[in-house]
């Protein structure tokens, strides 16, 4: 019955999200059925719709990942879009320094400079938190700008090819590329990006699923999350605590660099990311925090950003900006959730405890 | 250095610091009265999108500033029945109107004006105007001729914010709802009625601060024209500790950094002979903010309700 509860709550969220998405359409002129015919039914194609709609998943479940973990621990992290800008371009900078290495040791280094570089900078505002108390929302906020400024710096004096008008580094070296999964699955062709970091993906769903549940650490990340001061009478250290589940965070971010550029782009592209970060939010509070749910968001936000180009393409008048006001809605009806629960009890009679997914905002 | 340290500077300085210093005291309303606003660059760009549609209708720039702050404190409104009234997360809630106004604006301009990049241009004469416009005889001057009316008004906010934060009852209530809500509650001031007019309040404050980007400083809205100007307003509050001279002084230090950017762009050398890099200057205002809130200069302390929904039972 809680687990129905759990699943009902941001059904309910996404579909009034659509429904006001729909008479912005209606108010617009344009008609509503047609653009969500258009918005959700080209994702299920093969092999484009659904090859395109996993590699768009693919950043969504490592940033819902990110700030899931981080919510679980009790703390905000807006900074995911800063941490995977840092990391990704760490990433292209060890393909570039060490283009000469093989590949067995040049991808696994890759890698590690993505998971270290969003640890790093996530960490920063874990340990301003721990060491002078300052909140870590704004924090990441301005880790966010600063990330943006710092990586432009670097791209823009030092890693682009002279004479290149675009804002991106050199290439990587050949072996740090990683496979397309094109080139294993029949009838994918590879020209879609989709590739190993997908799987990769998946994997840290269930690796922070273990973590979170099935050990001590992560027993005590959700500890501090639910009762800081419980937790810290147990023997928890907070700060360590702070410092830890922030770096864990931005390290989860910071795998979308190889999804990115190990995977895609074969180089770094300054403001690559389409909001990613921010969508990590979405996806996580609609997934609940729960690997499992962010999976889930990460595909239905995927498909919306996939069905944006017939919309765009298709109709009179909407434009695909739509998907990133559907985005905002589920946002809003998410966390305004109470509203729903509000009604729902006067039917259910006294619906007690509510699993409230998101942190207490004190600043 | 002299080349870049001259009067031009100074208009560019107070030209910058506008939008900042109408959103960042926006800001301290909502702060003050303890909701979280981090919404100020979504409310920002719903002033800005709507001065500019309105505008370019009616040909008035004052009933485009007048859509602006009634936009704008709507959509403000609704972050406050959200996380007064529904207890929603306010940095979560923000961020989903911050993200509303990076895609409501395209949307809509491409709907109204078949383009979801901007709205079309507006002609200089239906523009807010500047104070030589207004006083023909100033316009001699040319420290009025290039200041707008909006950096005028401006200023008059942060006098007449600290003159009711400190010398009225609304303001005392304010304070108090934010510093202490169960004593304020006690002491019979309704706390959620204040924090609603607070929030409200914010959203035609940073509306405004929009309206003076796409109708003032410009003739026409851009896709996310504020470029986290609502953020830096945002930091702006922390760094002159929810205060409104010392904000003010904030904004103008952090338009400063920008004017600085702007005049150094291929003017200033490093000593190696390169251009001095536009993005370490854009850093500034960020880890000021970082360095401030982390108590290296001066404690900064937020409203003790900052961010605590207030529930009566509880």
């Amino acid at each position: 019955m809680t687990f129905l509860r759990e699943l009902l709550f941001p059904l309910i969220a996404v579909l009034c999200a659509f429904l006001v998405g729909a008479i912005v359409v209606l108010f617009i002129g344009d008609s509503p059925v047609e653009t969500y015919r258009l918005l959700l039914g080209s994702a299920f194609s093969w092999p484009d719709g659904i090859g395109y709609t996993l590699f768009f998943a693919t950043p969504l479940i490592f940033t819902g990942l990110a700030v899931a973990v981080a919510l679980r621990g009790g703390l905000l992290n807006i900074g995911a879009e800063g941490q995977l800008y840092v990391a990704a371009f760490a990433t292209a900078w060890v393909g570039i320094k060490l283009a000469s290495f093989p590949a067995v040791l040049l991808v696994p280094l890759c890698c590690v400079a993505a998971i270290a570089a969003g640890a790093v900078w996530g960490a920063i505002p874990g340990l301003l938190k721990a060491r002078f108390g300052s909140h870590e929302v704004i924090n990441t906020i301005m880790l966010n700008f600063i990330a943006v400024a710092l990586v432009g710096y670097l791209t823009q004096y030092h890693y682009r090819i002279p004479g290149d008008p675009i804002m991106e580094s050199a290439p990587i070296g050949n072996a740090a590329h990683i496979a397309r999964l094109g080139r294993f699955v029949p009838g994918l062709p590879e020209r879609i990006p989709l590739n190993f970091a997908f799987l990769l993906a998946l994997l840290a769903s269930w690796l922070v699923y273990v973590l979170l549940w099935k050990t001590k650490w992560g027993y005590e990340i959700r500890a501090t999350g639910q009762n800081p001061a419980a937790a810290e009478y147990g023997g928890v250290s907070i700060r360590r605590q702070v410092v830890l589940t922030m770096a864990i965070s931005g390290a989860l971010a910071g795998m979308v660099g190889i999804n990115e550029v190990l995977g895609y782009r074969y180089r770094y592209y300054d403001g690559f990311s389409d909001n990613y970060g921010f969508t990590g939010i979405a996806v996580a509070l609609l997934g609940r925090n729960h690997p499992l749910g962010v999976i889930v968001a990460a595909l239905l936000f995927a498909v919306l950003q996939r069905g944006g180009v017939p919309v765009d393409a298709f109709t009179q008048l909407v434009s695909k900006d739509i998907v990133l006001i559907l985005q905002a809605l589920v946002i809003l009806f998410v966390a305004a959730e109470a509203m729903f629960r509000r009604s729902g009890r006067r039917w259910q009679g006294a619906g007690g405890s509510s699993g409230q997914a998101t942190a207490p905002g004190k600043i | 250095m002299r080349s870049i340290l001259t009067l031009s500077l100074v208009f560019s300085t107070i030209r910058l610091a506008t939008p900042l210093v109408w959103a960042a005291i926006g800001g301290l309303y909502s702060e003050r009265s303890g909701v979280v606003n981090i919404a100020l660059e979504g409310l920002m760009l719903a002033g800005a999108f709507t001065a500019a549609a309105v505008t370019f209708y009616t040909h008035s720039p004052w009933a485009g500033l007048g859509g602006a702050m009634g936009a704008a404190a709507l959509m403000a409104s609704v972050l406050a029945v959200a996380c007064i009234r529904f207890k929603a997360n306010e940095v979560v809630a923000g961020t989903g109107i911050n993200i509303l106004f990076l895609g409501l604006p395209a949307v809509l301009s491409g709907a109204l004006f078949l383009s979801s990049g901007s709205t079309p241009q507006i002609p200089k004469e239906d523009l807010l105007p500047t104070l030589a416009q207004l006083v023909p005889i100033a316009s001699q001057w040319r420290i009025l001729s290039d200041v707008s009316v909006m950096s005028l008004l401006a200023l008059l906010v942060v006098v007449l914010t600290s003159y009711v934060l400190y010398r009225t009852p609304f303001g005392l209530r304010l304070r108090s709802v934010g510093e202490n809500p169960e004593a304020a509650d006690a002491a019979g001031v309704r706390v959620n009625r204040i924090r609603y007019v607070s929030v409200a309040l914010s959203g035609v404050l940073a509306g405004v601060g929009g309206a003076y980007l796409s109708i003032g400083q410009s003739s026409l809205f851009t896709r996310n024209m504020t470029a986290g100007r609502g953020f830096i307003a945002l930091a702006a509050l922390i760094f002159g500790k929810w205060r409104p001279v010392q904000t003010m002084l904030a904004c103008l230090l952090f338009g400063f950094a920008d004017a600085l950017t702007i005049q150094m762009q291929g003017v200033a050398k490093l000593p190696s002979g390169e251009d001095v890099p536009v993005q370490f200057i854009q850093m500034i205002p960020y880890l000021v903010t970082i360095v401030v809130l982390a108590g290296f200069i001066g404690q900064s302390r937020a409203p003790g309700a900052l961010g605590v929904p207030y529930d009566k039972e509880s």
